[in-house]
């Protein structure tokens, strides 16, 4: 089998689980809301302040958001053993890696896409810089956080509380990423200073990250 | 070997005395920051050890999942719990004398951002260290340490430009920092001695750790003969 189509198998069923059972993208939605309406009751921002805030907020949410998805990528897969059935299987393990990687993205971006009329009504929001920059933010930014979630996911699912482990060795890693999008995306919102560095540096970080993790996948999966 | 190793800890201990004294007595008074600068000797050293550390760190996690030999994943345990240690004590001097010097504990400061990022990122590997199952363990945290590795550049660019606005470092440290000779002969008295130091340690944690499994392993081999009896 080849690597494409393996991975397309793997994210054609976990789309279809997915689309089924809706577990991740629910608890994602109702998490991220509770957030955006706690903050907007902890900080209770003017349409001004909310501008040079939201950057952040929005980033905050979607990361703890995301974690749910993150941490049911390969719980699934323990149950009936099929995590073994794939390190016993000949194919290849980057592209189970890359399809697990690919779905989780494609749920946070579903999830973005849900959230953003939300944060846009709760906080009252109007962008100043041009809107097509916040989407490459956005689609650089969620890469950024899913391909290290996606692998720290499958390391973590390995140790004992592995819904604590995740966020504990995930958010460390991410802090340039997390610092790179909010202030692309508070520049942009408030249109103050050119998102541009900021963009180039996700794009780096997404580079080399992908890079790593492609690397160390089989490794980490075969670990005993 | 171990004779070896004695008189190097018996070094150790000479050049931490000598260079203490240098630090403390000899080198001379700052003339604006006054005496609280002498933390400087033990400061930059700490952060020079921990940095070396890490770097070990990173070459045996770099080793282990090739080899998968125990040796190269004690070292790596011992040199990032010694390395640890030794950010810790640069995280805490570095605010006591920030304090009267900046008049600030902490500054989000390229430098200071960095040096905390990666204290969490060696934390969390003790973490999942203390977390993994069984046999797992080595490979994990040898994962976890290549990315932490990788991280550490790309977080300093990112705050240095994030941060641009903050006042440079007073001290660079090392050659281009202006510094008085006697002043420069107790830092690098002091950057050897905080390195054995840093030496003695891992030797010694690599030991406990490799005496550790062995430990573990004749009790696993005790419990299998005691079940077949």
């Amino acid at each position: 089998m080849t690597t494409f189509t393996m991975a397309r198998a793997t994210l054609l069923k976990d789309l279809r689980l997915e689309w089924r059972s809706k577990d991740a993208i629910n608890s994602m939605l109702f998490f991220a809301l509770l957030v955006v309406v706690v903050f907007s009751f902890a900080f209770n921002p003017t349409a001004e302040e909310s501008r040079h805030i939201a950057g952040g907020l929005v980033w905050v949410a979607l990361l703890f958001a995301a974690i749910f998805a993150l941490n049911q990528t390969w719980a699934r897969e323990l149950r009936n053993q099929v995590l073994d059935a794939y390190r016993v299987s000949p194919a290849p393990p980057n592209a189970l890696f890359l399809a697990k990687a690919i779905g989780n993205f494609l749920f946070v971006v579903v999830l973005e896409v849900m959230m953003t009329p939300l944060f846009v009504v709760f906080y009252s929001l109007r962008s100043v810089g041009p809107v097509w920059q916040l989407i490459v933010v956005a689609l650089l930014g969620t890469w950024a956080l899913v391909v290290n979630g996606t692998f720290f996911a499958a390391l973590s699912i390995r140790t004992r509380s592995r819904e604590i482990m995740l966020p504990l060795i995930l958010f460390p890693i991410s802090i340039p990423a997390l610092l790179a999008m909010v202030d692309a995306t508070t520049s942009i919102l408030t249109g103050d200073a050119s998102p541009d560095f900021w963009i180039k540096m996700l794009a780096v970080y997404d580079v080399v990250f992908t890079a790593v993790c492609l690397l160390l996948f089989e490794t980490v999966l075969n670990a005993e | 070997m171990k004779n070896i190793f004695i008189a190097f800890v018996v070094l150790t201990i000479a050049l931490l005395a000598y260079s203490t004294y240098q630090g403390l007595f000899v080198a001379p008074t700052e003339q604006t920051m006054g005496e609280v600068q002498r933390i400087f000797y033990y400061h930059v050293p700490s952060a020079w050890t921990a940095g070396v550390c890490f770097f070990v760190n990173f070459l045996a996690s770099l080793v282990y999942p090739w080899k998968r030999n125990p040796a190269s994943d004690a070292l790596a345990v011992a040199s990032a719990e010694v390395g640890v240690a030794f950010c810790t004590i640069v995280l805490i001097t570095g605010p006591i004398w920030a304090r009267p010097v900046w008049g600030i504990w902490w500054t989000w400061d390229a430098r200071l951002t960095t040096t905390l990022v990666l204290w969490l990122i060696y934390v969390s590997y003790l973490v999942l260290r203390r977390f993994a199952a069984g046999g797992q363990t080595q490979v994990l945290a040898a994962a976890l340490a290549i990315f932490g590795f990788v991280d550490v550049p790309i977080v300093y660019m990112t705050i240095r430009w994030f941060r641009t606005q903050h006042p440079a470092p007073v001290m660079g440290g090392g050659e281009n920092s202006g510094l008085d000779p006697a002043m420069l002969h107790a830092f690098f008295w002091n950057l050897l001695a905080f390195t054995c130091v840093g030496i003695v340690l891992m030797v010694l944690r690599y030991r406990l750790q490799t005496l550790e499994e062995k430990v573990e392993a004749t009790h696993a081999a005790a419990a299998l003969q005691g079940g077949n009896r």
